[in-house]
């Protein structure tokens, strides 16, 4: 289970997170939507503990993260997957070195079963038989599914996605979204997408909560967010900007 | 004025402070993580194998333009013979482990910045930490084992090849005495002065792998981001290698006589 509590985090004189309160239930399939740069990918981000937050609390499973150090965080964060928006492949490695980097890592897993486990995801996202390539052999979307099958190959108890679908084209944009209910229906595990694009909350999550100036405006199901009728919520899964010279939505 | 220093002091104490952190964690690694040796190696390789030509080069011109230069100014004073002995003490307390440093400083701080920066800016050292791997020890901790100990090899390289060079200049171009050079030569160089040499390489080992990997991981977004950060991590190694080198020298002196 997650728990946020009260988070809040400036950059410089900017306030980006403005006291966040939320929980989410274990296996639950969460989106979290908001306009661009109104600090989504930083609270994915705190989630994970990448970054520090300067006030609130994260639970993950009871346990405390904002007052641990990075060595007690790489423990936590064995029950994390996280899949970035550049994907974040290391380009150095072939797609199966990345697709095993923990395995290996971890030396616990024998050769034999870390290949077998690599085909299996690979064949999950469609790219069996791409072992040997690297990185820069691969289009964006195929770099996303590589992302997504290193981020589920050991099995995380939480997955994280930050932006998805942006920069895709809608095909394979489509893709990647039938590739995340897939693995929330596969691995049971717990989901939560970043992203501003409408289409594929309403497709990856069962609940949609919304960020607005800095904090959790709306918690809702897909349906309701679609049918509400407040206007910064209506305004936003419309697309429909203020007028320029008008408040803006951020 | 005022505030222009005041943020200059701010930049350059929050540096010293994240440089020294970092060195703690590298201590914390080494003591609690076992260094993964194949990494260790392909660095040893990187730094070592693929530095020959650049040391090679260093140490042996700098020999040979040492032995000449030297033979010049003793010509005059009758004291040819001695030509040997000061191109072996030079090379190897001073000049083949700053030249040795200041090389390797150019050619692999430089890559090393290069590349976690380019780890950095294209978040692959978030995607390391979310795969439970701390970027110290997978990214830092290898280079510095492999610099720490490659450093000294090369320089050994360095200092042997500069006084086999200095050596044929002396015999075939110079016309000096070959077996009284050489006679010189072993009689004015103390093991000390190698092994001052050996000391100050290792140190300089240190500070390029430190410097070097602070650089890449506190690299700004961006390609100019890269650039400054690869820019800064040469200048940084190479002047703290100058500085310390005089300490180095004054301290080692009083040490081991």
């Amino acid at each position: 289970m997650i728990e946020v509590r009260q988070l809040r985090k400036s950059f410089g004189d900017v306030r980006v997170l403005n006291g966040v309160d939320f929980s989410i239930e274990k296996g639950q399939a969460v989106t979290i939507i908001g306009v661009s740069g109104g600090g989504k990918s930083i609270l994915l981000k705190l989630l994970i503990g990448l970054i520090t937050p300067d006030a609130g609390e994260i639970f993950i499973d009871g346990q405390n993260i904002t007052r641990m150090d990075e060595r007690e965080l790489l423990k936590v964060r064995r029950k994390f997957g996280m899949l970035f928006q550049s994907a974040a492949l290391f380009d150095s490695l072939t797609v199966e070195d990345n697709v095993n980097f923990l395995l290996r890592r971890e030396g616990r897993t024998t050769p034999a079963e870390m290949a077998r486990r690599v085909g299996e995801v690979l064949e999950l996202v469609g790219l069996e038989g791409t072992q040997k390539k690297m990185p820069a052999e691969l289009s964006g979307g195929m770099r996303k599914r590589v992302g997504l099958a290193r981020a589920v190959v050991y099995r995380p108890e939480i997955v994280l996605y930050d932006e998805p679908t942006t920069g895709l084209d809608p095909i394979a944009a489509d893709s990647i979204d039938q590739l995340i209910s897939r693995v929330v229906d596969k691995f049971k595990v717990t989901s939560i997408a970043v992203t501003h694009d409408m289409r594929s909350a309403g497709r990856i999550s069962r609940r949609i909560l919304m960020l607005h100036e800095g904090r959790i405006y709306a918690d809702q199901s897909p349906e309701d967010i679609f049918k509400s009728n407040d206007p910064v919520i209506h305004r936003f899964v419309n697309g429909i900007a203020d007028p320029i010279g008008k408040t803006s939505l951020v | 004025m005022t505030s222009l220093a005041k943020q200059l002091a701010r930049d350059w104490f929050g540096g010293l402070g994240r440089g020294t952190l970092l060195c703690r964690d590298i201590a914390v690694s080494l003591m609690k993580v076992k260094p993964v040796w194949r990494d260790v190696v392909y660095q040893m390789y990187f730094i070592g194998v693929k530095s020959q030509m650049v040391v090679i080069i260093t140490g042996m011109f700098t020999g040979m333009v040492l032995c000449a230069q030297t033979y010049f100014q003793f010509h005059r004073v009758k004291m040819e013979s001695a030509t040997l002995a000061v191109v072996s003490v030079a090379m190897g307390s001073e000049l083949g482990p700053v030249l040795t440093g200041l090389m390797v400083a150019g050619r692999v701080g430089a890559a090393i910045a290069a590349q976690i920066g380019t780890m950095k800016v294209t978040e692959q050292i978030d995607a390391l930490r979310t795969l439970a791997a701390h970027p110290v020890d997978y990214l830092v901790v290898p280079r510095f084992l492999a610099m720490v100990l490659t450093m000294p090899l090369l320089t050994a390289e360095s200092i042997a090849l500069g006084i086999g060079a200095a050596y044929l200049v002396a015999s075939f171009l110079l016309g000096i005495n070959q077996a009284d050079a050489w006679h010189q030569m072993v009689r004015h160089t103390d093991d000390l002065d190698i092994l001052r040499g050996m000391i100050k390489t290792f140190i300089f080992g240190l500070i390029i792998a430190v410097v070097s990997c602070y650089k890449g991981l506190t690299c700004n977004q961006g390609a100019v981001g890269v650039g400054l950060a690869t820019t800064e991590a040469v200048v940084y190694s190479s002047i703290t290698i100058l500085i310390t080198n005089f300490f180095l020298t004054m301290f080692l002196n009083t040490l081991l006589q």
